[in-house]
């Protein structure tokens, strides 16, 4: 007896697995239609919900995925094999990446009409310059420099406003307690170091008619490179990448007592050093010219939907009431704790973050310093480019810090890269 | 049923039986096994081909390039540089982990051992470990600043061991391999050597053989296959690592993303999407795994399976 029944029920498994393989290719005429979601935002599902409350008819379905340079692997991957996902949670940079790879749609029809709701350069980012629009922006990244309040007083250091003063504030640091660090050069986070050159006013690729040019190693960036290369061979920035246990450990334990990082910091913080709440405070990023404040960005992700997916059409619509209806904007700040794309919101962030509670004008300042934001351009494989990062700047602080060589590294790997795909590539 | 009744009389019908009860491994080895490897042969002779900004619908296209990417992978300076590296990582390993696996197996194989079913469920655990949950583990203990033995040395006033250090890599490496495989290997050595005659042990000590010379001229010499088998299998488990590099990269600067050649493969697959490169690359890898293999076994077949021929 006992057999017969677990023998019907794998019958009944397998007959129910079947049956959601069809349902998955075929959508009924009148049933409600039912999309799916990969993102990484925390609590996204929560923002989804909302969307589910209100529309019986379209049902979003979030996938929880890692973030940022496997998501894009995944992406290229499902859709390869025929079964991406609707929608997708995409980094700005990923764009060109996934758009040449034909993984996302063009839906200018649906969601052209939402440009306005944000600042020009953002949403250039979405269209790559052309008349398409790939993506709706959801949350930018400016970069900031974070630094605990309580240790800089305890030490007697001032706030660096430039990038002269950070170096001498690094050596103040270390000549008074000889364990701390300011920063850290990190091999592991090239869109880290992406966001300083575009501080810098670098910008690696740009479009010449039909050809792209590619410039990895321009002045901007051997300007920084050469001058990161100076603290890590001085030895008063850290060079052991960022977020591994022992970099957890060093924000923890006040080992590392700054961190140049991008408007989204106080969630991380708050994931990796949750004792330190209160003790850290946001400034404005350390600058070379004084006298016209720029920064550069960091990460920032945008919602697309997928050239494979059968429900364009909805799943556009999704995208957009994510990133422009002000009850979901705000479900994003309060929920997923991501600083919105969109202008209005911006403007609405009246409360600082909760591991901020003594820097009341958190969002204030941060919408002054996103205003300083530099336009940069993506190329079509800076995958290739991050990877020729995170291997040629290990080797070439591993090798003993000059890391002029490993810019040369990277912008052959791009160049060849494109080359032998096919891509024209002058200059 | 009248069919299956007149196979048994007749004589053309029983040559299906076989051919049925072979059917599903067939099946399986083609859809498995053989399609796969077919379609990898296919697409390491194409490549994607880009017009114009590759930006918009159809701006990609496949074109036949015959060994184009064969050519490249072979003539590739960091895959021959990530070959070398595996070898050095091959070369700690292999033996450290032999050794030990038959040092634990002689020990647990001698009558005097005590609380030999712990000892043998204790060094074989480890294996039940995937690879990259014991190289999160490791990673936690050899990063300097969270390292309990850095901890140590501190306390004894001792300067710290970088183990992520570009040298101390390879033992690092090394170390979670030889924690995950002796135990397995251990095992194969084991039964190998219960499996030998008692008899020979007893004629040996009324010889007047010492425990040690009977380890050494009778147990090893008759371990030769089993030694064989798993110093084959462990070369080929060398030649492949990935899990472990891949899971440690993050945490270093000393390792690269394309650090030895499956990783290079993985990252021309799915870091640049290119799938036609990665799949001529993998070709080659198995190419060389199979000749190291046949050779390796036509070197040693004379030794280890004289006797049974």
């Amino acid at each position: 007896m006992r057999l017969d029944f677990a023998k019907k029920a794998v019958a009944l498994g397998l007959g129910l697995a079947l049956l959601a393989g069809c349902g998955g290719t075929e959508q009924a005429p009148d049933g409600p239609v039912e999309l799916s979601f990969w993102a990484w935002a925390p609590d996204i599902d929560k923002v989804v919900d909302k969307w589910n409350a209100d529309h019986p008819d379209v049902k979003v379905v979030v996938s929880k995925q890692a973030q940022g340079d496997d998501l894009v692997t995944k992406l290229l991957t499902s859709a390869k094999g025929g079964n991406p996902p609707d929608l997708a949670q995409v980094e700005f940079q990923a764009l060109p990446t996934l758009v040449s790879n034909d993984v996302l749609a063009d839906i200018s029809e649906g969601a052209g009409a939402a440009r306005d709701k944000f600042a020009p350069g953002i949403w250039d980012q979405v269209t790559l310059g052309g008349s398409g629009v790939y993506a709706v922006p959801q949350d930018s990244g400016p970069m900031m420099f974070y630094y605990r309040a309580d240790l800089f007083e305890q030490y007697g250091l001032k706030v660096p406003t430039t990038w002269d003063e950070y170096a001498q504030t690094a050596r103040d640091l270390r000549a008074k307690a000889s364990d701390k660090f300011l920063g850290t050069f990190s091999s592991n986070d090239p869109g880290w170091f992406a966001g300083l050159v575009q501080q810098a006013g670098g910008s690696w690729w740009s479009v010449d008619g039909d050809a792209w040019k590619v410039s990895v190693d321009d002045a901007a960036t051997r300007k920084v490179a050469g001058y990161w290369s100076g603290l890590v061979a001085e030895g008063v920035v850290d060079k052991s990448p960022m977020y591994t246990p022992e970099w957890n450990k060093a924000l923890n334990d006040g080992t590392q007592i700054g961190w140049l990082s991008a408007v989204w910091a106080p969630g991380v913080l708050k994931g990796n050093a949750e004792s330190t709440s209160g003790k850290w405070a946001m400034a404005p990023m350390p600058q070379w010219d004084a006298s016209a404040p720029r920064t550069g960005n960091w990460g920032g992700s945008t919602t697309a939907v997928t050239s494979g997916s059968k429900k364009q059409k909805a799943a556009t619509e999704f995208a957009v009431w994510l990133n422009t209806d002000p009850t979901a904007v705000e479900a994003l700040v309060t929920e997923s704790a991501i600083y919105p794309a969109a202008t209005s919101a911006q403007e609405a962030l009246t409360k600082p973050p909760a591991f901020f509670p003594n820097q009341p004008d958190f969002y204030t300042q941060a919408a002054k310093i996103a205003a300083t934001s530099s336009g940069f351009t993506w190329g079509p494989n800076v995958n290739v480019t991050y990877t020729a990062y995170k291997n040629a700047m290990g080797e070439a602080i591993t090798a003993g810090a000059d890391l002029a060589p490993a810019l040369t590294k990277m912008q052959t790997a791009t160049v060849d890269d494109m080359k032998a795909n096919g891509f024209t590539v002058s200059g | 049923m009248t069919s299956i009744r007149m196979s048994g009389r007749g004589g053309a019908a029983p040559k299906v039986a076989p051919y049925a009860f072979v059917a599903p491994a067939v099946v399986l080895f083609v859809l498995l096994f053989a399609l796969p490897i077919g379609y990898t042969v296919y697409l390491s002779l194409f490549r994607t081909e880009v017009k114009g900004l590759g930006l918009g619908r159809g701006s990609r296209s496949e074109v036949f390039v015959g060994l184009d990417n064969y050519v490249r992978a072979i003539t590739d300076a960091e895959l021959g540089a990530g070959a070398l590296r595996v070898l050095g990582y091959g070369a700690i390993l292999v033996p450290t982990m032999l050794g030990l696996a038959l040092v634990f197996a002689l020990l647990l194989d001698e009558d005097r051992v005590r609380a030999r079913g712990f000892s043998r469920i204790a060094i074989f655990l480890p294996y039940a470990i995937p690879g990259v949950i014991a190289s999160l583990l490791w990673g936690f203990l050899y990063l300097p600043a969270t390292s309990p033995f850095n901890q140590l040395l501190a306390e004894l006033s001792l300067p710290g061991v970088n183990l992520l250090s570009p040298t101390g890599i390879y033992f690092a490496l090394a170390n979670i391999a030889v924690w995950g495989g002796v135990g397995y290997n251990m095992v194969v050595l084991y039964t190998a050597l219960r499996s030998i005659p008692r008899d020979l042990y007893e004629a040996a000590r009324i010889d007047g053989c010492s425990p040690w010379q009977v380890a050494v001229r009778i147990k090893i010499p008759l371990l030769a296959p089993a030694l064989v088998l798993t110093s084959l299998f462990s070369i080929i488990a060398t030649l492949q690592v990935f899990a472990e590099p891949m899971t440690l990269a993050p945490l270093t600067n000393s390792l690269s993303r394309t650090w030895t050649p499956l990783m290079k493969v993985y990252q021309d697959a799915f870091g640049r999407g290119d799938i036609y490169s990665a799949a001529a690359t993998s070709v080659l890898i198995a190419v060389v795994m199979f000749a190291i293999s046949f050779s390796l076994l036509r070197v040693t077949r004379s030794r280890a399976f004289g006797g049974e021929r």
